[in-house]
């Protein structure tokens, strides 16, 4: 699914769903990661929990994800992993909620909350629609953890530090070592996030040998500044991001 | 660790190995002689234990049943909050951990954890919801006294929600430095556990009083419940006896007016703050904003082990409205001379409701004194 592939992030319904369609299609993106907004967001910074805030305050709804999945996809083949935590899909029962997610075109599901020991209905779930999963590894996670994390993944997401989402002005060390440890254990491909916000970060860790980087906060900043305008942001931040000059 | 369905370890990744070093620390220790030697010293000599089990002659003349109030109120910082905190704290101490990070409500958690922390020379900083913390000025001047930094969180509903989401960010990035003392039987597993023992101290010495004092076991037994410690705690020793228990959760302004925190009564199952519970939310699965004239009780949540004991049955949970727990503030204050808590007001209030009690032998627990809500109550009197 991902080599040297950018990740970006959008957080669903912020401003406004139609704008989220927008900004998906204007990313210059390997993979789309759709955020659905929670109402208690605890592994996420001030960002994205503001935008969330606001994006529910809005009148945003969970079936809202579905539609601009939906609206994606009739423009976009691009890869699309839909971010949650576990209460929404649980609430409105696993099955309808992946049924729905694989219908609308949804890759595979990244859910922040749901470690694997949690996870054995869910992924029984997913694999009979036909949905792949992503599992979160972090820096400390053990051994025997991060096998089953790589078996279960169709690329591991690996949390650059300790803490939760936003924007640091540089890669953690322990990004780089958990990078390498990482790969000398998994087979799957690596993605990195958490933290990255500027293109020398980006360039650095697919040097490192990382498969894809995520970036968030940062455009979620663009939102924030640029409102409904921000497409055009989105598109050059994306673009100059990934160019190697 | 799971209480039929309940609970779990719902938490990202990162927190993982944090929770397995609490899981295995809290094995190790638990029965560890000099840990209990330690930690009981502190519960009599610091916190006050045993705390008596008094019986209310004037309010049993009253209601026509004998009740008897176990006197949690009389604990160093005015609630059961302490048994717990002290026992972390020395938990936290021997896990090697120098900080402490706490959520609170009320402030009675904070209180004591930043006395805990005081105590056993460990740093302290404790979250607690924008809202709470203008609303409980003199219990953050408290904490601030006893040397705990307060911080006030701004996101969300401004509440203990809020303030436990701020926990676990900091936690996330500072647990190899710091133990997360967490207030309530809540949270993702061992919390539950690990609160619930801790707390249970509550319920041996009840048995053993009841004993004393009647000769036989109650025919019930009424706690509050927000996350449910208190309750836990006097209960679980009498779980496997033939007692009725009963938890009284906060109806607020009523159950019909959706302005309330009663999730057992009104809410459904759903994964937060790292458990499966009941909570109360919206079809989308958001988190509810919840009200309570009582502010330890205002939690969208509770302890996952309450949920099993729901569905199982062996507790009975209701739920009465703040008005009825102002109420039965104003009649304990008048009848005995006791001003109690306006958590533990709604377990009293309780007693009113239910004929079948009549002639019975019934315990409240008295989870705290009330003199923290007199501003509140100020409030609703003018």
């Amino acid at each position: 699914m991902i080599s040297r592939s950018l990740i970006v992030f959008i957080p669903a319904g912020y401003p406004n769903k139609d704008k989220t369609v927008d900004f998906m299609l204007s990313a210059n993106a390997g993979v789309i990661e759709l955020g659905i907004p929670f109402s208690d967001p605890i592994a996420d910074g001030e960002t994205i929990q503001r935008a969330y805030f606001s994006a529910l305050s809005a009148g945003f709804k969970l079936k809202d994800v579905f539609w601009i999945v939906r609206k994606f996809r009739e423009q976009s083949d691009t890869k699309l992993v839909l971010m949650s935590y576990y209460n929404p899909i649980y609430k409105v029962g696993i099955e309808d909620f992946i049924v729905n997610a694989v219908s609308a075109g949804v890759d595979a599901m990244l859910v922040v909350d749901l470690p694997f020991d949690e996870a054995d209905e869910f992924v029984k779930v997913c694999r009979d629609f036909g949905m792949k999963n992503v599992f979160l590894a972090a820096p400390n996670t053990r051994e025997e953890r991060l096998r089953v994390i790589d078996e279960l993944s169709e690329f591991v997401y690996l949390v650059s530090t300790y803490g939760v989402t936003g924007i640091r002005n540089k890669v953690s060390d322990l990004a780089f070592k958990a990078l390498e440890r990482a790969k000398k254990i998994c087979k799957k491909p690596l993605a990195v996030g958490f933290g990255i916000s500027k293109r020398e970060h980006v360039l650095e860790l697919f040097r490192a040998g990382a498969d894809g980087v995520v970036v968030g906060s940062a455009i979620v900043k663009l939102i924030e500044q640029f409102g409904e305008k921000a497409d055009d942001r989105i598109e050059e931040f994306t673009r100059a991001l990934t160019s190697e000059t | 660790m799971r209480f039929g369905e309940f609970g779990g370890r719902y938490v990202p990744e990162i927190l993982i190995p944090a929770l397995e070093e609490l899981e295995r620390a809290y094995s190790e220790l638990k029965d560890d002689e000099d840990f209990r030697k330690e930690l009981d010293y502190y519960l009599k000599n610091y916190a006050g234990r045993p705390t008596p089990l008094y019986f209310a002659k004037n309010l049993s003349k009253e209601l026509g049943m004998k009740v008897y109030l176990k006197r949690e109120d009389l604990l160093h910082g005015g609630a059961h909050k302490i048994n717990n905190t002290l026992a972390q704290a020395l938990l936290a101490k021997f896990m090697g951990k120098e900080r402490i990070i706490a959520e609170t409500g009320a402030g009675q958690h904070g209180v004591a954890t930043a006395m805990a922390s005081a105590l056993l020379g460990l740093k302290c900083r404790i979250y607690m919801g924008a809202l709470d913390y203008e609303r409980q000025k003199m219990n953050v001047f408290r904490m601030k006294i006893l040397g705990a930094e307060v911080v006030p969180v701004e996101s969300g509903s401004r509440t203990l929600k809020d303030a436990i989401n701020e926990a676990l960010r900091d936690w996330a990035e500072s647990f190899e430095t710091t133990h997360y003392l967490i207030g309530s039987v809540v949270g993702p597993h061992p919390f539950p556990t690990i609160v619930r023992d801790f707390q249970s101290v509550i319920g041996i010495e009840t048995k053993k009083q009841i004993l004393e004092s009647e000769g036989r076991l109650p025919d019930a037994i009424v706690a509050c419940v927000g996350g449910g410690s208190n309750a836990m705690g006097i209960f679980y020793p009498f779980l496997k006896d033939r007692v009725r228990l009963i938890g009284v959760e906060a109806g607020g302004e009523g159950i019909e007016t959706g302005r309330h925190s009663a999730s057992l009564t009104a809410g459904s199952k759903g994964i937060f703050h790292g458990m499966l519970s009941y909570f109360l939310q919206d079809e989308d699965g958001m988190i509810a904003d919840t009200h309570s004239i009582a502010a330890g009780l205002d939690y969208p949540g509770v302890g996952p082990e309450h949920a099993h004991l729901k569905d199982s049955k062996r507790v009975e949970y209701t739920a009465v409205t703040d008005k009825e727990a102002l109420n039965a503030f104003l009649k304990l204050s008048k009848l005995e001379g006791i001003i109690p808590a306006l958590e533990s007001a709604h377990a009293l209030a309780y007693l009113e409701r239910d004929e079948t009690l009549k002639g019975s032998v019934a315990i409240v627990n008295l989870s705290g004194r009330g003199d923290k809500d007199l501003g509140i109550v100020m409030e609703v009197l003018k």
